[in-house]
């Protein structure tokens, strides 16, 4: 993993954050590998917390990450019905660490959500743990962690962070 | 507005065309808001925490309870406490972290400091103060007037007239019983708190929670999703029955296909799971027999204990409090209960399970969320079109899970306390249904 630029990571993030602002979640999940995570835990929660003892907003292994895109392209996920416009930013983006198998990859994010007559943003930091495959590269686990203290006014987590 | 005129009802009730209105006003009126705190949030037993939150002597936390900031907290000996949480001195919240552990409190402001139990210990400058300062314990923390515990769950109740915990709780603790009786060691609250807010009133929060009728339509994505999971669902439906309890607490008791870590078996789980659930389940009809061990782990309970504590024991157990900032806005916090013996694998299966339906960022409760939004949204046309209808399945002997029994038993009690002087006749009796 030690030819891999910074900049070609932020350049298959951006990517990742296009895919999702243009609601191609099926190209979007075709981005994670077939064991891969997806985490957002609670606010109240130390870092590196274990969605196996303790409640989080959101913990998905590939097959409900894929059922929760099956969702979200149906008319009846109504929390997205109209679907929301959203902005994904990503910045900060570093690579905190290379191994043998990948690399782990912080950054920050702000994501806003428009319906109706409001405008959320949801702020926070990403983990990323990204491995190459067949040559390009997959997300094997993603997890947000939220800067807020709880959804207010969120309410929901409805779109994918 | 102690009395309802035509003009101005809130409840619109009819045995004999079996009618059930509620006005639309109720969930938009700032007066209406504030005769609800008078009335209901100063009057009523609220829930404030768990005694599994604060496992050790002089744990504490904080949390808002009907806007009021509370310190709940455990003193050396293991006592709990709640307190208002604000300085006797000058107002400023004596603790400002969300939990931890402390064997004493101080205001930062001008270093007022005090005891678990709440009593001043020390203060800057105490020469400059008469010798019998606080003799009459006028400067301690002020204690919330009643504080008391059923089974783990501890609430406060601002109206020191009030009749005690268990006879308000009544036909309720049955249920919290039925509940608590899963774990020999006691249920504890797993780790992490869902915080969120949702742009509604509060009350469509309490109807939502034991609404047994949009299932189908609201959350028909959710069954989609657990008829793809291998091995499909639990061969059962939807069935059973809606109570009130008296006292405007109220129950939807009944069978459902999703898998239940106490304990109802899906494919999903595989051999292994099969294996854990039948000695959870063995355990028990050990304990109770086999129609009691039933009744926990085959039935799913939606409980509602007024006017805002939904304890729901269905694919995972959540408890569930809410509060209102203004007519079109409340806070809302969330936490997971569970068996505190239970083993890594019952507790992983828990949790997972919890996030499939439950919560922000599961398959179910982002659609509810935005139901009542849309509701409350609705409800900017009050004036030209006034009415709700919550009739569904009125003056049967028995109600259904999808009946709006329950709903109607909050109602009521709602509009009793408001307006005590046209109480509403009661629709249904818990006797009636039995």
């Amino acid at each position: 993993m030690d030819g891999i630029s910074r900049i070609e990571v932020e350049d298959f993030l951006f990517w990742e954050a296009e895919l999702l602002d243009d609601w191609r979640l099926k190209d979007w999940l075709a981005l994670f590998t077939d064991d891969a995570h997806y985490y957002v835990p609670s606010t109240d929660l130390p870092p590196g917390a274990s969605p196996d003892t303790n409640l989080f907003y959101i913990a998905d292994d590939r097959f409900r990450l894929g059922e929760r895109v099956e969702r979200l392209m149906k008319k009846s996920a109504h929390a997205e019905f109209p679907r929301s416009k959203t902005r994904h930013l990503i910045s900060n983006v570093r690579i905190r660490e290379r191994r043998e198998d990948g690399l782990e990859v912080g950054a920050a994010f702000a994501t806003y959500r428009s319906k109706g007559e409001t405008t959320d943003v949801y702020v926070g930091s990403i983990l990323y743990r990204i491995v190459p495959q067949d040559g390009a590269l997959r997300i094997q686990e993603k997890r947000c962690q939220l800067d807020m203290n709880g959804l207010k006014p969120q309410g929901r987590i409805s779109i994918i962070l | 507005m102690t009395m309802q005129g035509d003009h101005d009802r809130m409840l619109l009730v009819d045995h004999e065309k079996k009618l059930f209105k509620v006005s639309r006003r109720s969930f938009t009126d700032q007066d209406i808001l504030d005769a609800e705190r008078a009335r209901i949030f100063a009057r009523c037993w609220l829930y404030l925490g768990h005694v599994s939150e604060l496992p050790k002597p002089n744990d504490f936390l904080t949390r808002d309870v009907a806007g009021r900031p509370i310190l709940f907290n455990r003193d050396g000996k293991g006592e709990l406490h709640a307190f208002f949480n604000t300085c006797p001195h000058r107002g400023a919240q004596v603790c400002r972290e969300r939990s931890g552990r402390a064997k004493s409190f101080q205001c930062f402001y001008h270093g007022w400091t005090f005891t678990p139990e709440g009593k001043l210990r020390s203060w800057p400058g105490e020469e400059d103060y008469p010798k019998d300062f606080n003799a009459d314990g006028s400067v301690d923390l002020v204690a919330a007037p009643r504080f008391e515990e059923y089974r783990g769950f501890c609430f406060i109740c601002f109206d020191r007239d009030a009749p005690g915990l268990a006879d308000y709780l009544g036909a309720a603790k049955e249920y919290i019983d039925v509940i608590c009786d899963q774990s020999e060691a006691g249920m504890t609250v797993v780790g992490g708190t869902q915080d969120y807010s949702i742009r509604a009133n509060w009350k469509l929060l309490t109807e939502n929670s034991i609404d047994g009728y949009h299932a189908a339509t609201t959350h028909a994505t959710y069954f989609a999703y657990l008829q793809n999971t291998t091995g499909g669902l639990a061969k059962m439906g939807v069935a059973g029955v809606g109570r009130d309890l008296g006292n405007g607490h109220g129950v939807v008791e009944y069978t459902a296909p999703w898998g239940r870590p106490v304990a109802q078996w899906i494919p999903a789980w595989g051999e292994d799971g099969k294996r854990e659930i039948q000695a959870i389940y063995d355990n028990l009809v050990a304990r109770y027999g086999s129609e009691k061990a039933d009744r926990i782990a085959g039935k799913n309970r939606n409980l509602f204990i007024f006017p805002n504590l939904i304890i729901n024991d269905i694919m995972a157990i959540t408890v569930r409090t809410y509060f209102p900032s203004t007519p079109d806005l409340m806070q809302v916090n969330a936490w997971a209960i569970a068996p505190s013996e239970e083993n890594e694998w019952a507790r992983k299966y828990r949790l997972s399970n919890f996030l499939e339906f439950l919560g922000p960022g599961g398959f179910a409760t982002p659609d509810d969320v935005e139901a009542l939004e849309q509701c409350q949204r609705g409800f900017m046309n009050r004036l030209e079109a006034p009415w709700q209808d919550i009739s569904k399945g009125m003056g049967k002997p028995v109600a259904k899970t999808d009946d709006e029994e329950q709903m109607r038993a909050f109602w009521t009690q709602w509009n009793d306390r408001l307006f005590p002087d046209s109480p509403t006749a009661r629709v249904s009796h818990r006797e009636a249904a039995e």
